[in-house]
């Protein structure tokens, strides 16, 4: 597959993984935050790691939409769709998220509530108009990547005079989550010295959104792709950068990703949302100006406006370590709840649902690995 | 057919609908299984009417084993829910090592379920237990409410005889085994999940539904010491590894690029965020044998037409976490784990 | 996050803004509301059913030949690595 394979190339990568180990000082340390699930899924799924010098690490940022909904928007949702016999769809990723009282979406269809997974907004839109008698509710989730088409979905609605459809909107956006774990870092936060930015992110908003986190907060930033030989390349250029004293803004994802990012998207973006004043990210707290809400224009459109619903405060697992995995200061094995009980089959937090979650990754591909299983590169010179 | 005074009205297959009455016990199914199962699936041990089929033992060890068929779609690109019912519950009589002898059907229908859906299901059913050999022997058909069922669920029980000095079992695998399979991964799972609604996509991929019993006749043939046979349905290849090296108390280590994956597999696999290896198949094996067997063996399974892609992919090797790894094809290392919740399309 | 891979348009339906795309042999309908002057041939970045943006088979080539000349600077002093296919030139730093 084109644009795919040739970013998997092994020969290249062995390569590129000599020059890393060859160009990184063995006397300093490279704390790599990947600010994306794409990227910890590609690390793990690939073995990169593996392929990288003792002194390079990856720190697993908070960049899973899944991972940072809190707990209190599933159990929203499920009161929607509960409370008010709405028909209520969304992404096949949140389905087994845990909500309060080990509740979930899935759970939640099995006492029958009408809970449908969809692949796109148009499918959405598709079962709105067969079922002109339901109410149907999209729980939209995502970071900028996924909320243009959100958008379009809600543009089509009006359009179309679709009175059965609206959004129980939780977009989220990326610069204020790096914003609020850069200003933490330090000694009682995260220690970093470079980010892998976001790149399906970026080819939306651009690159420029994030020359705040080299100009205010003076730590290089690499928008990185997610196939492995673009996380290595990134990896590199980081190193490089950091060698050098150089700290800027790189783009190594120039296929997808320009300076400006996608303009018509970015246009609808605005044109049907507002921000909000501030949202909850489950690990980081209530974060100002960081997700977004339909805009007043469509407000009627806001299953929050249509729906009221009540429900009683969610309150987090006791001793799940998720907030501080997100934040970047303890990784998945600092859980004392990590393999016993909280497994991908009995997740206790969000890091352990998704695929792109740390926890998931950890338990899946990572552990134990040291244990049984030998470098495949030596050339440490 | 000859007619029923019983039933002046035939059975009307190309409008009619099952209802509660087919599951009665009275007349009405007495007509739908004369008309309809005994129609197809026409072996003279089951149009005796009894409510047993009576045969003679043959010498030997007998398996016996036993599978549930629920599908959605319930036709789907090469096959449907009655090929695979059969062909699903041969496999599994057939992973022993045995020859497969007969089977035995289970029907629940769902009130207002299409006859002449049903009539095709019974017909592709009598079609691959012909093709295979091994008769549908006995039956039993129910009828539940509309609502309490999905169209058609349908359970096979197969019997078979181990042939003599043959002991293929989950717990014989041993370090320094070898581990093949029969061909390509994830053909039969992504062959459904194009015909979901939602995810229509286009693929040429048909399922890979078909009866291994004259493959393993051929492998045992070939050598008798085969270790472990077992067919990586659900769950996949990485899922029906993990329960091997569960069961044996060892650890495996597979390399990803000798894992036949077809490239439409692969494609449509990265279309929805799914791992080939942890996708469902239905025509093909695992097969763990003595190093110095294996390329035998891998010859005796290339020479058969459901094996002509077989390949090496690993070894058996000792690990007290009984856990599966796999070199990447892009030469890191990770462990390929049992399959968590269900596989799910997915945008992150 | 963000599962987006890139795929082949194939066709375009103008009137419904949509294109059917190609991931190797399996094929698509996806929708075109978000970018702009897509055309037949394209390579475009899909995610959740839509058309992200569009790929630079230009970029891509330079990408690959950096990582390719990055690769070889560890190797100068050993035997020059076989070429592969993908890489076309020198490459170089931009």
């Amino acid at each position: 597959m084109k644009y795919i394979d040739e970013f998997r190339d092994k020969g290249l990568a062995r390569r590129l993984a000599e020059t890393i180990a060859a160009e990184a000082h063995p006397g300093r340390d490279y704390r790599l935050m990947e600010f994306c699930g794409g990227h910890t899924h590609a690390i793990f799924r690939y073995g990169v790691q593996h392929l990288m010098p003792p002194n390079l690490s990856f720190i697993h940022g908070p960049g899973c939409p899944v991972c940072v909904l809190p707990m209190a928007r599933i159990d929203h949702a499920i009161a929607l769709a509960t409370q008010h016999d709405v028909t209520l769809c969304t992404y096949g990723d949140l389905m087994r998220v845990p909500a309060s009282e080990r509740k979930s979406l899935l759970k939640a269809k099995a006492d029958g509530a009408d809970i449908r997974m969809i692949y796109s907004t148009q499918d959405v839109l598709r079962i709105a108009r067969e079922n002109p008698d339901r109410q149907v509710v999209f729980f939209a989730i995502g970071f900028e990547t996924t909320t243009p088409p959100t958008a379009v979905a809600v543009k089509t609605a009006r359009a179309e005079g679709l009175t059965n459809f609206s959004v129980f909107c939780n977009h989220v956006l990326t610069p204020s989550a790096l914003q609020t774990i850069l200003s933490t870092a330090g000694p009682d936060g995260v220690q970093l010295d470079g980010i892998l930015g976001p790149s399906h992110v970026s080819t939306l908003i651009g690159s420029r959104p994030y020359r705040f986190v080299a100009e205010q907060f003076g730590v290089p930033v690499v928008i990185a792709g997610f196939e492995p030989l673009d996380v290595m390349q990134s990896a590199l250029m980081l190193v490089r950068q950091l060698n050098d004293g150089r700290c800027e803004v790189e783009n190594q994802y120039t296929r997808a990703v320009s300076e400006e990012g996608n303009r018509k998207a970015q246009a609808l973006i605005d044109e049907v949302f507002r921000i909000r004043p501030e949202f909850e990210w489950r690990g980081l707290g209530f974060l100002p100006n960081s997700a977004l809400a339909l805009d007043d224009a469509y407000a009627d459109l806001d299953a929050e406006e249509r729906f009221p619903v009540e429900f009683a405060p969610a309150k987090e697992i006791k001793g799940c370590e998720c907030p501080a995995i997100l934040r970047g200061v303890k990784t998945p094995t600092d859980c004392k709840l990590f393999g016993n009980p909280c497994t991908p089959d009995n997740p206790m937090g969000s890091c352990m649902v998704s695929s792109e979650g740390a926890c998931a990754a950890y338990w899946s591909y990572g552990r134990f690995r040291a244990a049984s299983l030998q470098p495949k590169v030596e050339s440490r010179s | 057919m000859t007619s029923d005074r019983r039933f002046p009205v035939r059975l009307d297959l190309k409008k009619g609908a099952v209802d509660m009455s087919h599951g009665s016990g009275g007349r009405a199914m007495a007509q739908l299984i004369g008309e309809l199962f005994q129609r197809y699936l026409d072996h003279e041990l089951l149009t005796l009417g009894n409510d047993q089929a009576l045969f003679m033992p043959p010498p030997g060890r007998m398996v016996m084993s036993i599978d549930g068929h629920v599908i959605s779609p319930l036709f789907f690109p090469g096959g449907d829910i009655g090929s695979l019912a059969v062909h699903g519950t041969i496999n599994d009589v057939a992973m022993s090592g045995a020859r497969p002898l007969y089977l035995a059907a289970g029907f629940i229908l769902e009130e207002g379920f299409p006859l002449g859906d049903l009539a095709r299901i019974v017909e592709s059913m009598a079609q691959a237990a012909n093709a295979a050999g091994v008769p549908v022997v006995t039956g039993d058909t129910k009828v539940v409410e509309r609502g309490k069922g999905d169209g058609v669920f349908i359970t096979t029980t197969g019997i078979g005889v181990v042939p003599e000095g043959i002991l293929i079992s989950g717990d014989r695998a041993e370090p320094g085994d070898v581990i093949l399979v029969s061909g390509s991964m994830g053909d039969h799972g992504v062959a459904i999940l194009s015909k979901r609604e939602n995810l229509g996509f286009e693929t040429e991929i048909r399922s890979d539904s078909s009866a291994l019993h004259e493959l393993v006749a051929a492998m045992i043939a070939a050598v008798p010491d085969i270790h472990c046979l077992r067919d990586p349905t659900r769950g996949g290849l990485a899922t029906t590894l993990n329960e091997l090296a569960h069961q044996s108390g060892v650890g495996m280590q597979i390399r990803e690029d000798a894992i036949p994956v077809r490239p439409e597999v692969a494609a449509a696999c990265e279309l929805l965020g799914l791992d080939p290896l942890y996708v469902a198949n239905e025509g093909k094996l695992i097969a763990i044998c003595p190093p110095d067997k294996a390329e035998r063996l891998l010859d005796a399974m290339r020479a058969h037409p459901l094996g002509t892609e077989s390949a090496i992919i690993g070894e058996v090797v000792e690990d007290p976490h009984r856990f599966v790894q796999m070199e990447t094809d892009f030469g890191g290392s990770r462990i390929v784990d049992w399959l968590a919740g269900e596989q799910l399309p997915r945008i992150c | 996050m963000c599962l987006a891979i890139p795929a082949r348009i194939t066709s375009i339906d103008v009137a419904a803004d949509t294109a059917k795309v190609a991931l190797g042999s399996v094929g698509k309908e996806i929708s075109l509301a978000l970018i702009e002057d897509a055309a037949v041939g394209d390579y475009v970045l899909i995610h959740v059913g839509y058309a992200l943006n569009k790929i630079s088979e230009e970029e891509a080539q330079r990408t690959l030949e950096m990582i390719a000349q990055m690769g070889l600077l560890a190797d100068e002093q050993e035997l020059v690595p076989e070429p592969t296919s993908t890489v076309t030139g020198p490459g170089g730093q931009r």
